[in-house]
């Protein structure tokens, strides 16, 4: 992965775990984790798995990082990662 | 259906609930309240005579052709401005009346060319029909007195002529500029015999006036004073189709007139929900470029793109094509490959691109321009209300007493919602604009608004959140909403934090350069002002911070209440006629139709069985994502339906870097776009007058999309999709738009119940249509939000991480402009070009005077990603520190300066927030010139002598 790759995840995940702060560190921590989960495609969670994270991340990015390398998916920490499920006739959307 | 003019009732329709009940020529008829009796003899199918009136502007009763006796009236009053009595009788034909109207007829007639036959209006001319109507037969005043049969023709306008010597000054013209459309650009000028129309000042023409060309003084002109040239050329239409506009958001519906299979005009249909009957001067007008000479309707094929490319047939560019993409497939895997789905295509169009690359390349890159524009809003909105989509229809505006806008230009972006918007602003409801600029709603006729909070671009979040702080701190939050509606736990901690005094108005007032009490007013008045609607656009989305800054709009349309019932609600006025339906058709890469994420079995497993696939559970690559992937080597080809990436998206350089690096782009387009510059292959498109379909506007209206002509490269675009699924192995075998709509509402439930027959009996239907909605629904939320509490989000102010400096100490935002759209691909190629030839740089008179421009200089507007070059217009509309551009045109390509930096949650593109510079140029910049060498090169078509554009 060239340098301006894995810069631009670092970036991403920085800002979305800095989005998260005010909901404390270790509900952000999943918040974070679980936004990753959820709207990352494999190989970029793949590249930022294999980046020294706690170096180059943030606190809270790099520990929502270390959660997701361990294998883990949270649970939906926001409704925008609670989906519509086969039967809901409502709509949502997370971009 | 043959050619016929649309039903005019002559006055507008009264709202009144209470119901009137007169007899007219003997006839007992029922009205509501408030009706004229000229509508009320029109709605049981008789016909008073009349030329100043017509139904969508107010009674004026100046021609005085529509009189009738009332039993019991004095006189004869004129129908128009008659309301309708209880127990009234109404006589409209008497010998009396017959001789007051011959009467009037002479007169008017007595001034009038008698050049029927070879007038563009004959046979479709309300003065020669009334003259008809009245029997005339002599005019006892002959043709040799004074008149007005020599005044010259104004031609300025590049889509319709004013002759003013056929002009009868019943002033329908002016009274629809003002009523409609709100521009106020018409006038008569002189008194009596001297009486002419004027557009602007004496010294004025239609073209020099402030005539923004919506066409609704030609809709409303009664003889051919008004026509649009085309009928002069090619004549009157002969049988009209009913549609849908392909331009912006508000989804205009349109009757396509045609000759043949030649279209003569676009006229706004009457009956159309989102539109009401008017236009604005791209869907009326703009439509030249589907026949422009720069189309393409060849299938053209290259293996690099430094050759000129090469006609082929449709069978020959399939075969290459899905040879290409199995051979990358088979060597990198199907994670390889994906596609981009349009917005300016219809539902079932994209939703076939999505399921080829879902079901047929076998991958989850698909994403769509939502990407770039609106999907700050369905993050926001999902998270806060539950749903993604705007509360409100069009209608709601009318029923508004406070409208804070926020990022939008509705003037230029959605005119004809604007023209809504100015109608109910004129009627009294009060405006707060929240914006960098001095758009065009600040002051306008009649209308000034309220409150002007001109912030500091980036700062939206701060805006938002001081007040709230002011609606809070101050006792404003409306409690009872909150207890029944909303999260009170999550109330309770947002409320604590916006009353923090670090987000005051006056702590903040630094960071957002508006002052602090102009803040609380607005506050106030958005709190207090009765009935408060939220509209925003792209200046709320397009930021590091777009999601939350909706999340904080969101936010205070709980804490005032303003939530699910008409007059209120969040509205996002979508940027391109279909964004909303793309999103709906599962354009994104983590989920499915009806936004079930990839994840959920069952979901899947519903897809995989009605498909007879398997499909990959993991999310897959958002279109900045893909790019960053090509540089990576790891994504090798994109089917790229109806976009231009090139152009529209962020850091021009990245994305030609990332295109450069593809081994197969395809692009299906109606022209050869820039993103075409970088293509292997090229699928020519059908335009919106050559398919059927349905698009979904920003109201969530599904409205039907009807083929007016054959397309001229012999396939609708959804017809394509399916040959290159075909071609790669799949058996698709649909027959007609009908049963892909079908399709998507087996698998969708918000569209359960739309089938295509149900939109051609009803015309329009909002989603979600479905067992407890079966006839949609125009405002959501009513009985509460659609996933249980209305949800308080802590929206933390984080500033971007673009600053000024000493090297690039302005700020650049960018937007759009009324005659142009988007990336000027369609616009670009009709007469609007006479409006805006070229993007403009826009700066204040401050710092041109400190760096020594003046108004039309040549600049050079550098970022830290790039730099390109543009002339300059002086103007206090932007604030010191701040300048403006549109990006319209290919050859500034104002993404060129704009960055990589996005939103938090969505990576939609912070376009509206880049540091630049500005200095004084003498020529193109180094890209310019490198992309021109290039574009020509890469444009050659193989045996042509000139490139294609």
């Amino acid at each position: 992965m060239t340098g301006k790759q894995i810069e631009s995840l670092r970036r991403m995940a920085n800002q979305i775990a800095m989005n998260f702060v005010a909901m404390g560190h270790d509900r952000a921590v999943l918040a974070t984790a679980d936004h990753i989960d959820q709207f990352w495609d494999p190989r970029m969670k793949a590249a930022i798995f294999a980046d020294d994270y706690n170096a180059t991340l943030d606190e809270i990015a790099a520990a929502a990082i270390a959660h997701l390398a361990e294998g883990n998916h949270p649970e939906p920490q926001t409704r925008a990662t609670e989906f519509a499920k086969m039967g809901d006739l409502h709509n949502s959307d997370a971009g | 259906m043959g050619y016929e003019r649309q039903k005019d009732f002559g006055t507008p329709e009264s709202r009144s609930a209470e119901q009137v009940t007169l007899t007219i020529d003997g006839r007992e008829v029922t009205v509501p309240a408030g009706t004229s009796v000229m509508r009320a003899a029109a709605v049981t199918g008789g016909e008073i005579p009349k030329l100043c009136a017509t139904d969508n502007v107010k009674a004026f009763g100046s021609c005085r052709l529509c009189l009738v006796e009332v039993e019991g009236m004095r006189g004869t009053p004129a129908s128009c401005t008659t309301p309708v009595m209880p127990g009234m009788k109404v006589k409209t034909q008497t010998p009396k009346l017959d001789k007051l109207r011959k009467g009037v007829m002479e007169l008017y007639i007595s001034d009038h060319p008698l050049d029927c036959l070879t007038c563009s209006a004959n046979n479709d001319c309300e003065l020669q029909d009334q003259a008809a109507n009245v029997g005339l037969r002599d005019v006892r005043y002959g043709y040799e007195g004074d008149n007005h049969l020599n005044k010259p023709v104004d031609g300025s306008n590049p889509y319709f002529a004013f002759d003013s010597s056929k002009c009868i000054v019943c002033s329908r013209c002016v009274r629809a500029c003002d009523e409609v459309q709100g521009t106020f650009a018409l006038t008569v000028d002189g008194r009596g015999f001297a009486s002419v129309i004027s557009a602007g000042q004496k010294t004025d023409n239609f073209l020099g006036s402030e005539c923004v060309s919506c066409g609704a003084c030609v809709q409303a002109c009664p003889t051919a004073a008004l026509n649009e040239k085309a009928v002069v050329e090619i004549g009157k239409p002969e049988r009209s189709v009913v549609t849908t506009c392909a331009y912006c958001g508000v989804g205009c519906t349109f009757r396509a007139e045609m000759r043949g299979e030649q279209l003569v005009r676009m006229v706004p249909y009457k009956d159309g929900k989102a539109n009401r009957g008017h236009s604005c001067v791209k869907g009326r007008f703009a439509w030249g470029y589907a026949n422009h000479q720069d189309r393409i309707t060849k299938p053209m094929i290259r293996d690099s793109i430094d050759q000129p490319w090469q006609e082929v047939s449709w069978d020959e560019a399939l075969a290459f094509t899905a040879a290409k993409i199995t051979k990358i497939k088979n060597e990198h895997g199907a994670s390889a490959l994906g596609g981009i789905t349009s917005s300016r295509c219809t539902n079932e169009e994209t939703y076939l691109v999505q399921k080829l690359i879902r079901s047929v390349f076998g991958a989850n890159n698909v994403d769509t321009c939502a990407r770039v524009c609106h999907s700050p809003t369905g993050y926001g909105l999902k998270t806060t209300f539950g749903t993604s989509a705007g509360t409100q229809d069009f209608d709601s505006v009318m029923k508004s007493d406070v409208m804070l806008l926020i990022g939008a230009n509705p003037t230029d972006g959605h005119p004809v919602f604007a023209s809504r918007m100015k109608k109910r602003l004129r009627e009294g409801a009060k405006l707060i604009v929240i914006d960098p600029r001095r758009i065009d709603m600040v002051r306008t006729p009649h209308i000034d608004a309220a409150h002007h909070l001109p912030l500091q671009p980036g700062t939206n979040v701060a805006v938002l959140t001081s007040i709230a702080h002011v609606i809070v701190t101050e006792g404003l939050a409306n409690e009872a909403f909150i207890a029944e509606r909303c999260d009170t736990d999550a109330y309770a901690d947002w409320a604590r934090f916006v009353s923090d005094e670090r987000h005051s108005p006056e702590f903040l007032e630094s960071v957002t350069r508006v002052p602090a009490q102009t803040v609380r007013e607005a506050a106030r008045l958005y709190a207090t002002g009765g009935n408060g609607a939220i509209y925003y656009g792209l200046g709320v989305t397009e930021h590091s911070q777009g999601s939350s800054t909706v999340m904080a709009i969101a936010n205070l349309a709980m804490v005032t209440g303003n939530v699910g019932r008409p007059g209120v609600g969040v509205n996002p006025l979508r940027g391109q006629n279909n964004v909303q339906g793309a999103c709906d058709m599962g354009s994104f890469p983590h989920e499915l139709p009806g936004y079930r994420h990839l994840s959920d079995g069952a979901t899947r497993e519903l897809f995989e069985k009605d498909w007879g696939v398997s499909l990959d559970p993991n999310p897959g690559l958002r279109i900045p994502n893909m790019l960053d992937a090509a540089v990576e080597g790891t994504f090798k080809a994109i089917y790229i339906q109806g976009e231009d990436i090139l152009q529209s998206d962020p850091n021009t350089q990245h994305v030609s870097a990332g295109l450069a690096a593809m081994e197969c782009v395809i692009v299906h387009d109606l022209f050869l776009n820039e993103t075409a510059n970088y293509a292997h292959v090229f699928l020519p498109g059908s335009t919106f007058l050559e398919k059927n379909g349905t698009f979904t506007n920003a109201e969530r209206r599904i409205q039907p999309v009807r083929k007016v002509m054959s397309p001229a490269n012999d396939y609708e675009d959804w017809e394509v999709t399916q040959l290159l699924a075909n071609a790669l192995g799949a058996n698709w075998n649909y027959t007609h738009p009908k049963e892909i709509l079908a399709e998507i509402a087996r698998l969708t439930g918000s569209f359960a119940g739309v089938s295509w027959e149900m939109l051609q009996e009803r015309g329009s239907v909002q989603w979600p249509v479905n067992e407890k909605h079966p006839d949609g629904s125009p405002v959501m939320h009513m009985e509460g939000f659609v996933r249980g509490k209305g949800l308080f989000v802590v929206t933390e102010y984080i500033p971007t991480d673009e600053r000024t400096g000493p090297r690039f100490p302005l700020l650049l935002t960018t937007g759009r402009i009324l005659s142009q759209y988007n990336v000027g691909a369609q616009t670009r190629r009709t007469e609007n070009v006479v409006w805006h030839p070229e993007d403009m740089l826009e700066m204040h008179p401050t710092d041109a005077e400190n760096r020594g421009l003046k108004d039309g200089d040549w600049t050079r507007l550098a970022s830290r990603t790039g730099e390109t070059t543009l002339r300059l217009t002086v103007t206090d509309r932007v604030a010191p520190g701040v300048v403006y551009t549109t990006f319209h045109h290919p050859a500034t390509q104002a993404n060129v300066v704009t960055t990589d930096y996005s939103d938090w949650a969505t990576n939609c593109p912070e376009y509206k927030v880049t540091a630049v510079q500005v200095m004084a140029s003498n020529g193109p910049s180094n890209w310019q010139e490198e992309y021109e060498e290039l574009s020509t090169r890469s444009r050659r078509i193989a045996d042509e002598m000139e490139p294609a554009e």
